[in-house]
Order: structure tokens, then sequence, then C-alpha cells
């Protein structure tokens, strides 16, 4: 009797075949394009056929060493991350702390959880303008609310100073992502193995050093996971500081979307610039992100193999003496 | 001993006091700026300029007429922002359960491969990519279309990631051979039982992804030119222009307007929002 054998792994290919397509099509072309672009000089409304630069790199040294305002850009996001990050990693951490600490047994955490994480679900465009808004001059909600706490008294006008507008950026970021960091540690927490709580704590370890030794380390896969998630959130940051300010005063919150944003689409069609721009801004994401993969390997899970292999070399070893 | 212990419940106490305090100013802190718009959506400029209120007033028509009078076409930008990202939605975890389907139940050659690829591509930027995106579509004479902001959805690296954790864990091959044996094809297995099966993960992902793509500004913002094309998100820009310069209670007006539906979806979901945040977050 003859059996017929159906060979079913080549549904496999099928069914992973649109997203092939459609990434190919609509991400990987796209970033060659933009690739070859940056090499040229693509200019205008109606762009020209595609012109490969006598000196490839020009638009790209240009940037680097003769746009101060890119310079600008590049640091802007920079430093807008760092500022909103850091308050929000320990902000998030230290609520984790507190909402999965059995001894404190905080209650209505559903009820912070949903508050915590409302801004985020709010487009981001509303929230800017809102803000801007709030803080208008010389009569707004924040400048009213200065004076009634007697924190000032004449209005201020907060959106002409360049620290100021920096600081309302951030928080505005930080604002809007530490419930979502939040919510994203609890579960990371929630997964470590309640043994090694109960161990700790049989070993008469307190809430704190609990924290740094059981609770940090586990997390690790989980901060990698935020940290490369954010920092790519970060390095793209657009809506907010579009929409609060335009990237005043005087580009003190021009990010690097925003200034490849503007070489593009807002009237000067410098197309092989902005290009160049975010091919430099892919590099940067690439570069750090394999940065962070490599810091925030997991060392003891590689020590452990190198350690196994040792002993099972002089296991064999041993073994190969015996005979 | 007696002592001790009542000691440690005080400071217990302290701490957890501490903590209240804490939750609750961020809390206020979370509800205050959307306090202020929904009230001040309801007050006069004039009342607005003279200071701070948390009561609602009574000219929340007036404002309306004044949004209204102007290019703010709040319905236009709703309806289209609703095509794109339902469109886009559907396509997203139809075909994201799809390829992680395949990723999982398949043993073919490049399935690790693959899973690589998913992986770096998920850390790609979108907006590193824009400029060939546009120069591409404007040759297809696609800008002023929504296809371009909608047919990009069907390739979602992160969903197929999450879909593929999710299946991992409760797909019992089984089925498959089951539904084999009885003679259903694969596509007809997937549609028919696979995909039914998976909804608690489907509706997780299609909120954020209705939700990412409703917030979208950059790339509607590059591709449509033409006013009854904008969407919810460039309509909000509209209200930063010098139009409304000194409307304020009609700027606030339309920023509600713009947020309350997503304030609605929220509080009516807000349980399986918060699942799916910490469901995606988990990535071992």
């Amino acid at each position: 009797m003859r059996r017929k054998v159906v060979n079913y792994s080549k549904y496999g290919y099928f069914f992973t075949f649109p997203f092939v397509v459609a990434f190919v099509i609509f991400s990987l072309y796209p970033i060659l394009y933009t690739a070859v672009i940056g090499f040229t000089d693509m200019k205008g409304l109606v762009p020209k056929p595609i012109h490969i630069l006598d000196n490839p790199f020009q638009n790209f040294k240009d940037l680097i060493f003769n746009n101060p305002s890119f310079r600008k850009s590049l640091f802007n996001t920079g430093l807008l991350w760092i500022v909103n990050f850091i308050p929000q990693i320990v902000l998030a951490l230290l609520l984790t702390a507190w909402f999965t600490n059995q001894r404190l047994k905080i209650k209505g955490q559903g009820a912070f959880k949903v508050l915590f994480y409302m801004p985020n679900i709010i487009t981001a465009s509303t929230i800017a303008i809102l803000f801007s808004t709030m803080f208008a001059y010389p009569m707004g909600p924040i400048n009213s609310l200065f004076q009634s706490l007697g924190l000032s008294d004449a209005p201020i006008y907060f959106l002409q100073d360049k620290t100021t507008v920096r600081g309302i950026v951030s928080f505005i970021q930080f604002w809007m992502w530490y419930g979502n960091t939040l919510i994203i540690l609890i579960a990371g927490v929630m997964g470590i193995n309640p043994a090694l709580f109960e161990s700790a704590s049989i070993d008469g370890a307190n809430g704190i050093q609990t924290f740094f030794r059981i609770t940090l380390p586990s997390l690790r896969t989980i901060l990698l996971f935020t940290l490369i998630t954010s920092m790519v959130g970060g390095l793209t940051m657009f809506d907010i500081p579009q929409l609060f300010l335009l990237g005043g005063p005087d580009d003190s919150t021009l990010t690097t979307t925003m200034f490849i944003y503007g070489q593009a689409f807002k009237g000067s069609y410098l197309y092989n610039r902005a290009a160049a721009a975010s091919m430099i801004l892919f590099a940067i994401a690439a570069f750090l992100s394999a940065i962070l993969f490599y810091v925030m390997r997991d060392r003891d899970a590689a020590k452990l193999k190198k350690a196994e292999k040792e002993n099972r070399k002089s296991a064999r070893a041993a073994v190969e003496r015996e005979v | 001993m007696e002592k001790t212990q009542k000691r440690g419940t005080a400071g217990l106490k302290f701490t957890k006091a501490i903590i209240y305090v804490v939750c609750i100013f961020l809390a206020i802190l979370s509800i205050f700026p959307f306090w202020i718009m929904f009230v001040n959506a309801t007050r006069s400029t004039a009342e607005i300029q003279s200071g701070l209120s948390l009561l609602p007033s009574t000219h929340l028509i007036s404002n309306l007429q004044v949004l209204l009078g102007k290019s703010f076409d709040p319905i236009q930008g709703f309806l289209n922002s609703f095509i794109i990202s339902s469109s886009a939605t559907i396509l997203t975890v139809y075909f994201s359960s799809l390829a992680a389907y395949g990723l999982v139940t398949y043993n073919w050659k490049l399935r690790n491969a693959f899973f690589t690829f998913i992986l770096c591509v998920m850390m790609i930027p979108a907006q590193a990519s824009a400029i060939g995106f546009y120069q591409f579509m404007y040759k297809l004479q696609w800008t002023n279309n929504f296809l371009p902001l909608i047919l990009p959805a069907i390739a979602a690296p992160a969903v197929v990631f999450f879909m593929r954790q999710y299946l991992l864990a409760t797909l019992s091959l089984e089925i498959v051979e089951a539904a084999r044996v009885d003679g259903s094809g694969e596509y007809k297995t997937f549609n028919r039982i696979i995909l039914p099966l998976m909804i608690p993960a489907v509706a997780t992902q299609a909120i954020f992804a209705f939700v990412a793509n409703w917030n979208n500004l950059f790339m509607p913002l590059i591709l449509l030119t033409k006013k009854e094309m904008y969407t919810m998100p460039i309509m909000v820009s509209l209200l930063r222009g010098d139009i409304y310069k000194l409307e304020f209670g009609s700027i606030y007006l339309g920023l509600a307007l713009t947020a309350l539906p997503l304030f609605i979806v929220y509080f009516l979901l807000s349980r399986y929002i918060i699942a799916g945040v910490a469901l995606g977050g988990v990535k071992e």
C-alpha cells in the first residue's frame, strides 16, 4: 500500500509571504531609496532623475560639519530624551517596588494604574497644544495657578525661556510615558518566580535588599526592552515638540525628526539633505541598540556556559586519564 | 520585643501614608490638564483670561459656534481617521496572526531566520525611511490617498512578535492535526479555528494598533495636503494656527472634542488595555 505523505512546511512560506511583500515594498525599498537619495543632489518640488554627487558623502559632511541647526537638533533630541527618561524609569521602578511589595499591600492599585496610564492614550498633538495653551501669556491656567498659590506676582512668559521650554517638553514626555513603563515593569515583577522572594524573606532580607538583589537583576530583559523602545521613541520624538512650540524658541526644542521634516516638507524640498539626516539618525539608532544589547547581555548566563564547557572538558580529560 | 514590633508597624504605616500621598498626587497630575481642558471648553475667553476655575461655565454652545465657524471640521477629521485606523487595524491583526501562525505551526527552513529578521525590523524607526517613502508614493501618485497610510500595516513586526508569544503559550498542534484529519485545508483551519482561538490576543493588539494609527501625525502630515483628507491629529494642529489665536474657549473645546472619544473608549476598555501593555512588555 502506498501512503501519500503531505509536507506542510511550505505553508510556513505562504503564511509569512504577505508580511514579507509588504515589508519589502513599504519599508525596505523606502529605506534603501532614502539611503540613495542621501548621496544625490535631489531637491525641488518636482525632483529630477537621480544623480549621484561627485563626492557621494557631501550631504553627510555638510550636515555634520557645516550645519549648526542639525547638530543642535541632535543635541536637543539626546537632551530631551535623557531628561525625560531618567526620572521616568526611577519613578516607575519606585512605584513598581511599592505596588509589588507584599508587606505594604497598597490599595486602589488598579485605579492608580488606570489613571497613570491615561495620558498615554490621548493624541500627542492634542496634549502638545493643550500644554502650550495652558502656559499662555499673560493669562493662562498655569499663570493663574502660580499667582493664586503665591509663587509669582507678575505673569511669567514661560514659553520664551529656553530652559523652561525644554523642561516642559521633557515633562510632557515623562508624564505621558511613565505609566506605560510602570505597567511593563510590574508585569515583569509578576513574572519572577515567587520562591525567590520567599527565600529572600526567610533569609531576613528587607524591602530594599530584596529590590536591589532580586527584583532588579531578574528584570534585566524587561529593562532592556524598555530602554530600547524608549530610545527609538526618543530619537524619533516629533509630535510634542512640533506642535508645542514648532521647535522654538531659537531652535531650543528642535528635534532631529523635526529637522528632517522641515528640510523636506516645509517648503525647502531639500530631499537630499533630509535623507542624509535620516540615515544618520538610523545609524545612531542601530549603534545605540547594539551598545544596549552588549551592555545588558546576560553576563551570568555567558559565564555559566563557559564554566559548563570547562567542566565538560575536565570531565572528559578525567575519563580519558582513567582509561 | 513588643516594642520593636510596634515601632515596625508604625514605620510601615508612615511609609504607606507617604506612598498614598505620592500616588494621589500623581493621579491628580494625570487628571488636572484634562480637567482644565474640559472645564475651559465651556468657558468664554474672557472667563479663561480672568483666572483658573475647576467648575464648568455656560459658554459651550458659543464656543462651538466659533469653533465650527472657521476651517475646523471635526466630523470630516473623525471620519478620515476612522477609515484609516480601522482598515489599518484589520490588516495588522489579520496578517500578523497569519504570519505568527506560520511561524509557530510549520517547520520550514527559514523559520528561525525569519524570526531574527522580525526582531531586527522591530527596531527600525519609521521616520528614517520617510523621504524615500514619500518619493516612492509621489511617483505612484499616491499622495493624498489613504492607501499609503493603510497598506504598510500588513507588515507589523511587533504585533507578529506578540502573536507568536501568544500562540506558543496557547496553541496545541493537535487541534491543527484534528482539523486536517477532518479534511480542512490549511487556510480554512486558520480562518475558522485558529483565528477565533486568538481573539483575546487579537483584541488587545487591535486596541493598540487603532490608537497608534489614530494618533499618528508624521506620515499623514507628509502625505495628505488636501483639507478634506486631513486626519484628526492634523485637524488638531490647525487649532494652533493664527485663526484661533485669541479664541481660547474654542481652542479648548476643539481639543476636548478630539480627546473625548479616546477617553470614552479608554474608560470602557481600560482593564484590557492595561493587561495588554503588561502582556506586550513581557518579552522573554
